[in-house]
């Protein structure tokens, strides 16, 4: 991330403070004039020597800054593959307009009036802005611009990169439409305050503890009640990515660094980097593995860092996994704790779909594993969160769970900047203290998950695609190795491409997952109804048989 | 590296992580605590600390309890289909486009049609308190520096600094002139930062303003933005109290200035906004960033991801603030209460002894105790302060934490409670004033 400054030699002073001024200019032409004199020595005498040149130069600067005054229109968009211009928003040729701000600022100084947006945003912003290119945001916009819907749009775009969970939405509308007054305006079942009094004014930014006992209560029951969670350990964020932040912002400092095992959630590039300046070590997980993690690939990653001078300080870890679906068994998550302790660094296990499992296998948690002594317990911290296991993202729930007091202590002055509303918190205590509701709900939910999951996965191997085994979550996470012409990322993302705009189903490339090996697509299923497996196995059956003959 | 062998040490937390920049330890949050300790309570105890140190707005609860109870249907969604599917599992950090439009038209509201403003450039978070971080984040490098005028919120040390890096370099103000902001001010700043190779990226208003709980002269607003312009910087105009002007012709956003000046040089310019203050709704965490600039609001937008408002508080507001009839009510029926209870307090305090600044905005005002001062220092207002706070039980906030250059002042507020409860809290503040003069006379007599 560099800022680029009027890097010419002499007073960094005057490079900071841009002379808009007409006065400013002529300063400018004649700083470079000077040393050209000394220059010319011709024999036609020093003086027409160097005055002709001088004179000529003066008016060449003089020319070119009239003709640089402003910058009239934005310079065009850089093309980028898959690049696509967002309907919706106004600053649609403005976002590559970025790549080119280092320049534009330098213009600044020339032209009198600094109209046409040459003023800075920081090296932060620069590098979300540059982010908006991603196949993760095109197909996302594709989407917006097209959905598919049974009879008013059948020709549209499947959502399969989005991890909302649609199947058991009936549910939780239901409640809420029955509920949701009363558990508002305090129908005195929560016991609270009556009225708006009590979930208008300013409350704990890191959550009613009311609703943090509901939340340890819901966490354990999903977990099939294995471990029982504590509300005093608990922060409650406006969703989980701001968990996550928080963590990033509160573990390492900015230039740091924690391992993530590969393919991970694209998002966590944004969570765990953006504005904490914390860098991402990959961990490789390989197909051969059946993508699962390996000690011995952390501990060659973490020596990596160590030599390339780059401070580790912390695994990242999901559980179930995002995009594989794999759950971690008991033997790999005391290997962590191990490799954690010997290097005394911290874990982060992302368990917000630990209520989605469908599969067989049991799930383990961080928290069961965790010894009695104090060492280890400081260093595990969990992220979960109410967008998956509750399908309601648009709630904006997410949880820090630590072992760490002084974790969670920063992380709870750090809610402030991330607090869920209090009117949503009301309302989801009060749906947390339906305890026949919420069994009934994670145990319909579990079986939709599993029947779809099922049914998408055979579709699928009917095309000759097959999938890892997954135990849980919200995805497929498919071979279409066979199916790419290069083996390459861009081979994959020649693929995505046809997914998108041919067979008009997005899916997320696994080099959005920074997966090593290209040809891995990540599908999402529990957007989708029983009726629309077939139409989409059918558009990907056509696509998969072009990519056969054009090879 | 490997060098614990003996005793492992414990693993390590981040430099933020262990940090004084949150600030909860300054007395403006000491008093907070007393006041947690003992709490006043009109029956239950009647001799606890009466908090006057929050500026929170609790005059106008009832207007907004009565549109709830009329418009339950505004809190759920009823078995539409469509309607849930939109509001519960939306999470798309555009927010919902019936809210942007509702807070667009709401703003316009409060300036009483003077300025107009672009729902495609409302950025929502999670309060104006992540709006304000947000947009350090996006305008400055860590180690570059917003100025901002002094006095200011003690919170802006926290939301502006911590996570960010940024500094803070203060535009001085003073009694003189009614802290107003100078361009001498504006420029002292700016060569102190450059004096210390600070780069300094923006200013930071608060208009109306806190803790002086009065409105930025238009003049004033016109060198502000000159002097942002000559430096080539940000301006940030935090408005939140924009709705609490006591009397609506007093307040000038910086949002009509740039209309009058057909938006030159607007891409500058950034707003924020929130509903904590003017709406007395802060448990909703609603907060906005209005900005003049296309890459701002695009990249603020994407940042937001990390504070975004839930769906259901964003349907629930989209009806009440579209509701023209209710807010137009709301604003003048709140600007109202504001000020009697601001003439309460004033003559409350005069009778007693003791000025204030002048205001017209706010739920606070800016009392000035430098005649009671032991000495003229910051020493003597925290002493002052420490009694105030433990023998007259009121928990006010010392102008020291508001980076006040003169001793003396306090910001005092009077919007968080009842009149019964403020009542109390001037009788007591007479008779603090009184024994005062009884103890002096008896000095001098001596």
């Amino acid at each position: 991330m560099t800022r680029t400054r009027f890097s010419r030699t002499g007073s960094s002073e005057e490079e900071a403070k841009p002379t808009t001024s007409s006065g400013g200019g002529g300063g400018t032409a004649m700083r470079v004039i000077v040393p050209l004199q000394g220059v010319v020595q011709g024999r036609g005498g020093l003086f027409l020597g160097s005055v002709i040149p001088c004179a000529l130069f003066y008016f060449l600067q003089l020319y070119l800054r009239r003709n640089r005054s402003e910058p009239s229109t934005p310079p065009p968009p850089q093309p980028t593959e898959g690049e696509e211009s967002s309907p919706s928003s106004s600053s649609t040729g403005q976002l590559a307009e970025v790549s080119v701000l280092q320049r534009s600022l330098s213009r600044s100084h020339l032209s009198p009036r600094s109209a046409g947006g040459p003023i800075f945003v920081s090296g932060r912003a620069v590098s979300v802005a540059k982010r908006g290119d991603s196949p993760y945001d095109v197909g996302m916009r594709k989407v917006s611009e097209n959905p598919y819907d049974e009879l008013e749009n059948p020709d549209g775009v499947f959502q399969l990169g989005l991890a909302e969970n649609k199947l058991s939405l009936d549910l939780v509308r239901d409640w809420l439409a029955d509920n949701a007054r009363d558990a508002i305006l305090g129908g005195g079942r929560s016991g609270a305050e009556l009225g708006i009094g009590g979930i208008a004014s300013y409350q704990p930014f890191d959550g009613l503890m009311e609703l943090k006992v509901a939340v340890a209560g819901f966490m354990s029951q999903v977990m099939e009640k294995s471990v029982s969670f504590s509300p005093s350990q608990i922060i409650l964020t406006a969703g989980a990515a701001a968990a996550i932040e928080m963590l990033s912002f509160c573990l390492a400092d900015s230039g740091n660094a924690f391992l993530v095992p590969t393919p991970y959630y694209p998002c966590f590039d944004r969570d765990l980097k953006w504005r904490s300046g914390v860098e991402i070590i990959p961990v490789p997980c390989r197909s051969a593995d059946n993508f699962s993690l390996s000690i011995m690939a952390l501990d060659r990653a973490f020596n990596q860092a160590k030599k390339r001078g780059i401070k580790v300080r912390g695994i990242i870890i999901s559980n179930p996994s995002n995009p594989v679906g794999n759950l971690l068994d008991r033997e790999t998550l005391y290997g962590l704790l191990d490799f954690a302790r010997e290097k005394n660094i911290h874990i982060v296990s992302n368990e917000i779909f630990s209520g989605s499992t469908h599969g067989d296998e049991e799930f383990v948690s961080m928290a069961e594993i965790i010894d009695l002594e104090d060492l280890d317990r400081n260093r595990v911290h969990i992220v979960y969160g109410l967008s998956k296991d509750l399908s309601l993202p648009g709630f904006r729930v997410g949880i820090i769970y630590s072992f760490n007091e002084n974790v969670l202590a920063a992380a709870k002055k750090l809610t402030r900047f991330s607090s869920i509303s209090v009117l949503s918190q009301r309302l989801l205590v009060s749906m947390f203290s339906d305890t026949k509701f919420i069994q009934n709900f994670i145990e319909i939910n579990r079986a939709r998950l599993r029947g779809m999951y099922i049914k998408f996965v055979s579709g699928l191997k009917q095309l000759g695609i097959k999938c890892i085994k997954s135990n849980g979550g919200f995805y497929c996470w498919a071979d279409m190795r066979g199916l790419i012409c290069s083996y390459s990322e861009k081979g994959e993302l020649e693929l995505w491409e046809k997914l998108l705009n041919i067979a008009k189903v997005n899916v997320t490339p696994g080099s959005c997952c920074h997966c090593i090996e290209p040809g891995w697509f990540r599908f999402c299923f529990t957007t989708l109804t029983e009726k629309d497996i077939p139409v989409i196995m059918e558009r990907i059956r056509k696509i998969s048989e072009t990519c056969k003959s054009s090879c | 590296m490997g060098l614990e062998i003996e005793q492992p040490s414990a693993v390590q937390l981040s430099k933020i992580a262990v940090s004084e920049t949150h600030g909860e330890d300054s007395p403006y949050f000491a008093g907070w605590k007393a006041y947690d300790e003992n709490p006043y309570d009109e029956l239950k105890n009647p001799s606890g600390v009466i908090q006057m140190g929050l500026a929170e707005n609790q005059v106008s609860f009832d207007l907004l309890e009565g549109y709830l109870e009329k418009h339950s249907e505004a809190s759920s969604w009823g078995k539409g289909a469509s309607g849930f599917r939109e509001n519960a599992l939306f999470q798309d950090y555009h927010g919902l486009q019936s809210f942007r439009k509702a807070m667009a038209s709401f703003m316009e509201q409060i300036r009483e049609g003077r300025a107009k403003f672009d729902p495609e450039r409302v950025v929502l978070t999670a309060g104006a308190t992540a709006a304000n971080e947000l947009l350090t984040f996006i305008l400055a490098d860590p180690g570059e520096a917003l100025l901002v005028p002094t006095p200011y919120y003690p919170g802006f040390d926290r939301d502006l600094r911590w996570r960010t890096g940024v500094k803070i370099v203060p535009i001085h103000c003073d009694s003189s002139n009614n802290f107003q902001i100078t361009p001498q001010a504006l420029e002292a700043a700016y060569n102190d930062a450059e004096a210390r190779n600070i780069k300094v990226r923006g200013v930071l208003i608060t208009n109306p303003s806190n803790p002086l709980g009065a409105t930025i002269q238009r003049s004033v607003l016109e060198e502000i933005l000159d002097f942002a312009t000559r430096k080539n910087i940000h301006l940030v105009s935090d408005e939140i109290y924009s709705g609490s002007v006591f009397s609506s012709s007093e307040f000038v956003s910086i949002s009509e200035v740039l209309e009058a000046r057909q938006y030159k040089e607007s891409e500058r310019v950034h707003l924020v906004y929130s509903l904590s203050k003017d709406l007395g709704l802060p448990g909703f965490r609603v907060g906005t960033i209005y900005s003049y600039n296309d890459k701002v609001v695009t990249t603020a937008r994407r940042m937001s991801s990390f504070t975004l408002i839930s769906s259901q508080t964003q349907h629930l507001l989209a009806s009440m603030l579209s509701d023209k009839e209710f807010t137009e009510n709301y604003i003048k029926t709140n600007r109202e209460r504001l000020r009697k209870r601001y003439q309460m307090i004033i003559e409350g305090l005069r009778s007693a002894g003791i000025e204030c600044l002048k205001g017209n905005a706010g739920l606070f005002c800016w009392m000035n105790l430098s005649p009671l001062l032991e000495k003229p220092t910051r020493e003597g207002e925290l002493a002052l302060w420490s009694s105030i706070v433990h023998e007259v039980k009121l928990n006010i906030s010392p102008g020291s934490s508001c980076h006040c250059s003169e001793p003396g002042w306090f910001r005092v507020c009077f919007a968080n409670m009842s009149e019964q409860t403020l009542n109390v809290a001037l009788k007591r503040i007479h008779n603090f004033m009184e024994q005062r003069d009884r103890d002096r006379n008896i000095i001098s007599s001596q």
